[in-house]
């Protein structure tokens, strides 16, 4: 992971201790009215001097300063000068998870579920909003050939777990194939085996023995249900398997499988695996030599989901080029820019401009990688990813184009409320530090007083074995009495 | 590791077995005019916190419970009687959390945060589990009452502090051992058990750090969750294969299924940790997926989630082992705002569920010595809680939770005769415990009194006698 100090960083740190963003909310009629704008819509092209009106969380109109009518009472935020995009989906985040990212004890860890183990009080949550974010997908990390399931959410800081997930996204799973899964670059302690698999061979025979178990599995159980309903008696129905249902899914369709690979030769692997058991990958994550087999992953149905430019940091990312993203987009793939990392995910803007550079995608085109595109992988394309009527009010307001390195957003939307304001966040940075440097104060008085304490009862060295002494002889006495 | 560690358990069971033999044979007359066995409180304040207090009245404490209370009442002729003016009389304290009277090579460890990056570096494991079925730091079968050791020293330092019961619980693992209630008294382990099955415990704390399933909180709590499902299918296919054994392939023998299996069918009450509102949130959720009677244990961030716990009628145990910077921490570190917080606001929990309807209990978790206990439940009090509330979570309101509210935790007729004498008000800082009742036996505290030469046997049972003397009168 890559992770470095950046402008900002330590303002946006205390603001987050803080923890007191409280998101803002229209009154009445619940109606926002965004005016003076340049609008990226994403989907129907760029409109200067805009308004959207947003109307119970969603977009309910968006053109023109005269297209748009907005109720008298409606909030308003006037964006003159500055830029709207729809609101950064992130398809690979590792952020709001408490405690390890992986479970990586074992090959198959898919009974780990992300959605058991989110922190809504991280502060990248509100660090990713500061860049743009609103939508991230969870994903367990890339220790397993077959890791945890993952989770979509919504980065609605200062909710609880139980509010973040995005509803109606469909739950997915990680996979991982090469380096990591194999523990290539890991090392156990002294006197631990290393665990199995330790080639690209066993990586793909664990994904598949897996597969095996959970075919078995799922016809144990329609076995079992065809012959309850039949109403044959006394049956002993099979044993839950956390770890095989959710594999199920993935039969069934019922979840995405979200893949974590580099090479192109284990990308194929997966493709045939995935045919030879009747399911589909969804997304191919990093796919580093994904522009070397665009077609067959085209074919497959898959989305890819890559890195801008990072490359050469293992053997099996020698080959990664930074027209990865336009290439495989060239050759009709569904692509998008991730982060994979807390601090990348405040400039995806950044990253997806890199594409211009590196490929010449249009402008537009950059920004799908980020939006639409991302939203599509994720299956949520219907609800977020362009602005839109009827889609979610998730927005992020910057003050320049946001494909220029100058942009820095200005207010961040969720479902129509302001979850990240710049303005805001400066002016209560001196109030945050205030209250922090009390309790600081309050900290260091308490502990002084009981230094003076201790020294006082320090005087009298007497005293202080007493006690011991005296729960002795008490329990003696308990003794006696008996 | 498990091997090494009972092989150097046996020893210290045998010896202290051997000990509490000894000592129970010399004193097996209880009760055969050896040890009085009914005692009188006169004219003592006395708070029942079942009923309003009694500014001047009488206990009647009789072969190990308490007779009668009140202002007029009969004090049986045999009665040895304390003279109770300007004393007060509480029901016996509980202390909701502890490993009292257990080994305690597996030292009772902080509750987990799982905080990220907080990664333990992996000490050479001893046992690799692969999985769920490898049924890692799984003992659900152990119950503490049976691994009692009555000569733990702490049992009559928390005694003197005025604690008459404790639930103790192994440690160690995820599903570690059952947790018992005992009384702070007995020769021999099965005098203090009070309720040897008393809660389950669940710790979420990744077992072995690195290579060994689970490493992960996710992977914690997956294999609760498995567990769970284990348990439920075999409580559901035992009785079907028992009556149809030719039909079906013989079921595997699961000591975990069968252990915790017999706890949820007598609804015994699953411990789930939860410190921060993070945590707690999350403990709501899992209690009711997993369909257990539960109460969280921690609570201290319990003052952001107050009514969510309300709403769900989840009890908690709430540690009074507040949150403090740590000692070896850097000087200059940065220190969030969110920790401050933290730190300021944990002992205003209590107040907080008060106020919401929360039924709570204050524990020890680990503190070293019970005057800490009363301390911290002060700093509770300063912030907001009323002394009362403090009082019932030291006693009746942990009775409630711990499942022995029927014979204990307040000074009733027919209760267990756990009673401490104060010469004041049992949270006041210069307040000194006289006197402690533990199942009817009397037990008098005297700091001031103490012996030339601690161990002296002889010395201090004429001490004692003296004592006696000079503050029973019949």
């Amino acid at each position: 992971m890559k992770r470095s100090i950046v402008f900002g960083l330590p303002f946006i740190v205390l603001f987050i201790a803080a923890g007191a963003f409280r998101p803002l909310r229209a009154q009445n009629s619940n109606a926002t009215l965004i005016q003076n704008a340049t609008i990226l819509t994403i989907t129907h092209g760029t409109i200067e001097h805009g308004s959207i009106l947003i109307q119970d969380g969603k977009i309910a109109a968006v053109g023109t300063a005269s297209e748009v009518k907005a109720p008298p009472d409606a909030a308003v935020i006037d964006a003159t000068g500055q830029y709207v995009m729809p609101g950064i989906v992130d398809c690979h985040s590792h952020i709001a998870v408490d405690g390890s990212v992986n479970e990586g004890s074992v090959s198959v860890s898919s009974m780990a579920r992300i959605p058991d183990v989110l922190n809504p009080e991280d502060p990248d949550i509100y660090r990713d909003l500061a860049g743009g974010v609103t939508t991230a997908n969870i994903l367990h990390g890339s220790a397993n050939p077959i890791g945890g399931q993952t989770v979509v959410i919504k980065l609605r800081w200062g909710k609880p777990a139980s509010k973040l997930p995005f509803q109606g996204a469909l739950p997915g799973i990680k996979f991982a194939l090469g380096e990591n899964p194999k523990r290539t670059n890991f090392q156990p302690p002294p006197g631990v085996p290393p665990r199995y698999p330790a080639t690209r061979l066993g990586v793909e025979g664990v994904i598949r023995q897996a597969f095996i178990e959970a075919r078995e599995y799922k016809r144990q159980w329609d076995d079992y249900n065809a012959r309850k309903a039949a109403g044959e008696q006394n049956l002993i129905p099979p044993r839950r398997d956390e770890k095989l249902e959710p594999l199920v899914e993935v039969l069934e369709g019922k979840r995405y499988v979200h893949a974590h690979c580099y090479r192109a030769d284990e990308i194929l692997m997966l493709i045939r695996v995935a045919n030879e058991f009747g399911f589909k990958v969804r997304t191919f994550q990093h796919v580093l030599e994904g522009y070397k087999i665009a077609p067959e992953i085209l074919a497959s149905g898959a989305g890819a989901s890559t890195f801008s430019d990072w490359w050469a940091y293992k053997m099996e990312a020698f080959d990664a080029i930074p027209y990865n993203a336009a290439l495989m987009t060239e050759r009709g793939v569904v692509v998008s820019i991730n982060s994979d990392d807390a601090e990348e995910a405040r400039h995806l803007n950044q990253e997806a401009a890199k594409s211009m550079k590196y490929g010449g995608l249009s402008p537009n085109d950059a920004l799908k990688l980020v939006t639409i595109n991302p939203a599509i992988q994720l299956g949520i394309d219907k609800r977020v990813g362009s602005i839109d009527v009827g889609k979610d009010a998730d927005l992020a307001i910057f003050n320049r184009d946001p494909l220029s390195v100058y942009a820095v957003v200005q207010k961040t939307l969720i479902d129509g409320q302001v979850y990240f304001d710049r303005q805001r966040d400066i002016a209560q940075r001196a109030s945050l530090e205030k209250e922090k440097q009390a309790l600081l104060d309050k900290e260091k008085q308490a502990s002084e007083e009981k230094k003076s304490d201790a020294e006082k009862a320090g005087k009298k060295p007497d005293k202080k074995k007493k006690p011991k002494s005296a729960a002795v002889a008490a329990d003696a006495v308990a003794g006696g009495a008996r | 590791m498990k091997i090494h560690r009972s092989r150097c358990r046996l020893p210290l069971i045998v010896a202290a077995l051997c000990i509490a033999g000894l000592v129970g044979w010399t004193h097996a007359t209880r009760g055969e005019g050896g040890e009085p066995r009914y005692f009188a409180i006169t004219n003592a304040r006395i708070v029942p916190v079942s009923g309003p207090v009694i500014e001047s009245g009488a206990v009647v404490i009789a072969k190990g419970l308490i007779q009668a209370v009140g202002t007029n009442v009969t004090i049986p002729p045999q009665a040895w009687v304390i003279d109770g003016k300007g004393l007060t009389v509480y029901p016996g304290l509980i202390d909701a959390g502890t490993n009292l009277a257990l080994p305690r090579e597996e030292s009772s460890e902080p509750a987990s945060s799982g905080g990220r990056g907080a990664r333990r570096r992996a000490e050479p494991p001893g046992e690799i589990s692969m999985g769920p079925e490898d049924r890692p730091g799984t003992t659900p079968w152990r119950v503490a009452a049976n691994e009692l050791i009555p000569g733990d020293k702490r049992i009559a330092a928390w005694r003197n502090a005025g604690f008459t019961t404790a639930l103790t619980t192994p440690a160690g693992g995820i599903f570690p051992g059952q947790g018992s209630v005992i009384d702070l008294e007995g020769d021999r382990p099965g005098d203090m058990v009070v309720k040897a099955a008393a809660t389950l415990p669940i710790s979420l704390k990744p077992v072995d750090g690195w290579f060994s399933f689970p490493d992960s909180l996710m992977g914690a709590i997956a294999y609760v969750r498995q567990v769970f499902d284990d348990t439920r299918w075999y409580a559901e296919s035992e009785p079907i294969y028992d009556s149809n054994s030719t039909k079906f392939e013989r079921l595997r023998y699961d000591r975990t299924e069968r252990a915790i299996g017999a706890a949820l069918k007598r609804n015994e009450l699953v411990l789930i940790p939860a410190n921060n509102s993070i945590q707690i949130l999350r403990a709501l959720r899992l209690s009711d997926e997993w369909k257990v009677s539960a109460a969280l244990y921690g609570g201290q961030q319990g003052y952001a989630v107050a009514d969510a716990i309300a709403a769900k009628k989840i009890p908690v145990l709430v540690s009074l082992k507040w949150p403090e910077r740590p000692k070896d921490a850097d000087p200059g570190g940065e220190q969030t705002l969110r920790e401050l917080r933290f730190r300021d606001r944990a002992p205003s929990a209590p107040a907080a569920f008060a106020k919401a309807g929360v039924k709570f209990a204050f524990y020890s978790d680990g503190l070293s010595g019970p005057k800490d206990i009363l301390k911290n439940a002060r700093k509770a009090i300063d912030a907001g809680l009323a002394p009362e509330a403090a009082l019932r979570a030291f006693t009746l309101d942990s009775a409630d939770i711990l499942g022995v509210g029927q014979v204990m935790g307040s000074i009733a007729p027919g209760k267990i005769a756990n009673v401490v004498i104060t010469d004041g008000d049992i949270f006041s800082e210069k307040t000194k415990v006289k006197d402690v009742f533990v199942d009817g036996r009397f037990f008098e505290i005297h700091e001031e009194a103490a012996p030339e030469k601690p161990g002296d046997n002889k010395t201090m049972h004429a001490a004692s006698v003296a004592a006696m003397g000079a503050r029973v009168g019949r």
